[in-house]
């Protein structure tokens, strides 16, 4: 293919552009087929023993509901909501959070654990589970097990815990529309890759490294 | 009477081509596009990545974000495969720790590879120490073949007339991103060459090939490319060799063994079927095997009959030693002074933008061949363990208001703590040569089969002081260049009860040598042209045949020596010596 000889569209060549939006096209239209003919539901570059491990862990449930809504809140405490973009339970992490000790089960026991721990150590203390608590008596609970240098050695299973869920929130929250957008990467599209922009190299005093 | 019978097919093939990689890949390339009629067996599913890459998705498209739970290198890698697979198992001897990765493809593991394309040079083939065997070749024997391969394939780089780097045919390559551009300096001050990186890229669109367009820059090689602008072996070999009309593929078909004649040679293959699990037998000319150095090696051991009793190309006994993987160690960190950095997108090309070739002279070190450095670092698309680290290491720099604060947190400062982080993560990690030993090897494992009754193979693999301590070396290299460039240390340094962090063999997926050639039959496997000395018509043309892999990463190598091969047998057709 001549470059020349081609139209560029959005930094591509024309045949990368036709070639680019046939082979997105293909895969829906055989899910709609495959769907119709009611067979089993096949995604093109899925085998299909991770489709079928796919829909059985979405159909089993394994938190609670009080787990659920202690997650909530845990979640929104690490990501709140702020000038720039939501929350963790806007950006659905809790959801993520069910999905994913299913689908890395070694979070299960750690997880509901560490959730049953972080209760009992709030009734010993206020006399009411997590969610039960007002958000000062909250944030006094998560300032004794957020900071792992600081905490008093008898928190250690508390800081193990918040560790986790501070990781799988932050996981859950930046890989959604909402956190992508938020944190500002901006690839993921097809483009022509000229360098770091003249002010960038100037800033970092980069103007006369060469390769 | 029995169900069980043995499905024969009439047909007799020019060549019978096991593995459809970029060794079977360029095999049955050459010889389709000459006329030959090629029928190859695939171990694994079609995979087409027109249809089938995930290149472009968002993190959100996977319901674990990427994370890498049923693929080793993440959701949305290209491969349906990794370190163990489901029925197919290899054991260990010897407490050795070798890792096998396997890709159950059409194109295998070429789908989603680092597309890092190196050159051996002269010393990697004819080495000047003389602590390894000589390859029966020489670097000029294979340059018109990576010339060739380079022009057919398309390669970036830039000519920089290193004598042990070998220079190629390049296309234009990809600028520097601004963690590369710290890299170049602090690497400068450490005394550590930096280099612009050679790939399997196409930067320039190749006259004449309207099935492949260039590369509009998405780095995400690692999903094989829907416009086919890298090289996988299912989009530029095996997919154009089948529009040929002579090339036929049979997929889901697990070879058992090749099966010969009374007088020794191969006359076919039999292979079971992994979805209808019945039996096959196809008849070919030649054999020509490329399941991967090990998976080649295991199927040569497993065709045992009267004229190859120690199993088939083995009177020589070499077949499964001399295994060797690249040796890698790495380290990593970030650069403070890259908080807070403007936000662009810089995603780049997907295989390495720069790179260290080996720049010193090992008369003066104490181990014995060098390696090579890949970095990386920048302002990636997210997924899953995004973050993990940043509540590490908010408590060791300053906050906006240049306090110290303690590390974790949640909130909004933890939330702007993810923002001011984000891109400076900056590591390198080194490949280097392993010395191909005798008492490294693989072999078949007489108690154990996997679920299609094929005997499995065992490994036997130990890293000594040579590997060692230049696994030493590296970890030492790197923190000074990290030092140099300012960057802050993360990852673990280790100590000599871990061998510095050189990793598991198997684990850089670069292993070679289990079917070497060489001019003696006794000592060696194959000819000079990946012939069997002991069976005229069997030829391998992955890496098995390495004598010694350098610290280059074995793949360009693969495609030039096969289609070398390739090109002999047609010589030879033609001449009716097979």
């Amino acid at each position: 293919m001549n470059r020349r000889d081609s139209i560029k569209a959005l930094g591509l060549t024309a045949l990368s552009t036709t070639v680019l939006i046939e082979a997105c096209k293909q895969p829906e239209t055989k899910t709609e087929v495959a769907a119709t003919a009611e067979e089993p539901v096949k995604e093109a570059g899925r085998e299909q023993w991770e489709i079928d491990r796919d829909k059985k862990l979405k159909s089993e449930t394994f938190f609670t509901k009080h787990e659920m809504a202690t997650i909530t809140v845990l979640a929104d405490i690490i990501i709140p909501k702020d000038d720039v973009s939501g929350s963790a339970s806007d950006a659905k992490v809790p959801e993520f959070i069910e999905f994913i000790v299913k689908d890395i089960p070694e979070h299960k026991v750690p997880m509901r654990g560490g959730l049953k721990w972080l209760d009992i150590y709030c009734f010993n203390k206020f006399q009411k589970s997590f969610v039960e608590a007002s958000d000062k008596e909250q944030i006094s609970i998560v300032d004794e097990i957020a900071y792992p240098k600081k905490a008093r050695p008898e928190m250690q299973a508390g800081v193990a815990f918040f560790n986790k869920m501070r990781d799988l929130t932050a996981s859950g929250f930046y890989t959604t529309e909402i956190g992508v957008k938020d944190i500002g990467y901006a690839g993921n599209t097809p483009n022509q890759w000229a360098g770091v922009p003249d002010d960038v190299l100037k800033q970092y005093g980069m103007q006369n490294v060469k390769i | 009477m029995s169900d069980f019978q043995i499905k024969k097919s009439p047909t007799v093939y020019d060549a019978i081509v096991v593995g459809s990689g970029a060794g079977g890949g360029m095999a049955a390339y050459v010889l389709a596009n000459a006329g030959q009629k090629v029928l190859m067996l695939e171990a694994g599913q079609y995979f087409d990545p027109r249809m089938d890459s995930h290149q472009l998705k968002w993190p959100w498209e996977s319901p674990r974000r990427g994370a890498s739970t049923t693929r080793p290198f993440g959701d949305f890698d290209a491969s349906y495969g990794g370190w163990e697979l489901e029925g197919e198992p290899y054991t260990q001897k010897n407490k050795s720790e070798f890792e096998w990765f396997r890709s159950r493809m059409l194109g295998g593991r070429t789908n989603h590879w680092g597309r890092i394309s190196l050159r051996m040079g002269p010393e990697d083939f004819k080495p000047t120490d003389g602590l390894t065997d000589d390859w029966p070749i020489t670097y000029a024997d294979v340059k018109p073949f990576y010339d060739k391969v380079d022009r057919m394939i398309g390669i970036y780089g830039t000519v920089e007339g290193i004598e042990s780097e070998p220079d190629g045919i390049f296309m234009k390559p990809p600028k520097p991103r601004l963690n590369e551009l710290f890299i170049k300096k602090g690497a400068e001050k450490a005394g550590v060459k930096v280099i612009t990186g050679r790939g399997a890229v196409m930067t320039e669109s190749i006259k004449g090939n309207n099935d492949r367009a260039p590369c509009f820059y998405c780095g995400q090689c690692g999903r094989s490319c829907k416009v086919y602008g890298d090289f996988s072996a299912s989009s530029c070999l095996v997919i154009p060799a089948v529009k040929t009309g002579n090339l036929t593929v049979i997929t889901d078909a697990m070879v058992r063994e090749v099966i010969t004649d009374k007088d020794g040679n191969a006359k076919g293959v039999s292979y079971v079927n992994r979805k209808d699990l019945q039996e096959y037998q196809v008849s070919g000319k030649l054999v020509i095997l490329g399941a991967s150095a090990c998976e080649s090696a295991r199927i040569l051991l497993n065709s045992k009959s009267s004229a190859h009793p120690g199993g088939l190309a083995n009177s020589s006994g070499v077949v499964g030693k001399y295994l060797h993987d690249s040796t890698g160690a790495g380290v990593s960190g970030f650069l403070p002074q890259l908080m807070d950095r403007k936000r662009y997108n810089e995603d780049g090309l997907g295989s390495v933008h720069i790179y260290s070739p080996w720049w010193l002279d090992n008369k003066k070190l104490n181990f014995p061949r060098g390696y090579h450095i890949e970095y990386g670092g920048g302002m990636g698309m997210p997924s899953y363990g995004f973050g993990g680290g940043v509540s590490k290491i908010n408590g060791m720099v300053p906050d906006r208001n240049g306090k110290m604060k303690d590390a974790g947190g949640y909130g909004k400062s933890l939330k702007d703590d993810y923002r001011r982080f984000y891109g400076t993560g900056v590591g390198m990690a080194g490949r280097g040569t392993a010395i191909a030993r005798a008492d490294n090897y693989c072999e078949i494992d007489p108690n154990m089969v996997d679920k299609y009754g094929i005997p499995v193979l065992r490994f036997n693999y130990k890293w000594a002081k040579e590997e060692i301590l230049q696994a030493k070396h590296m970890q030492e290299t790197f923190l000074s260049i990290m030092k140099e460039m300012g960057a802050v240390v993360t990852s673990e340094i280790h100590g000599a009860d871990t061998n510095y962090g050189l990793l598991n063999p198997g684990k850089i997926i670069h292993e070679v040598g289990t079917i070497r050639m060489g001019d003696d039959p006794k000592k060696s496997a194959l000819n000079k042209y990946c012939q069997a000395h002991d069976c005229k018509n069997l030829f391998v043309v992955d890496a098995g045949p390495f004598v010694q892999q350098g610290d280059k990463n074995a793949t360009w190598t693969i495609l030039a020596l096969s289609m070398r091969t390739a090109e002999y047998i047609l010589a030879q057709k033609k001449k009716q010596n097979i």
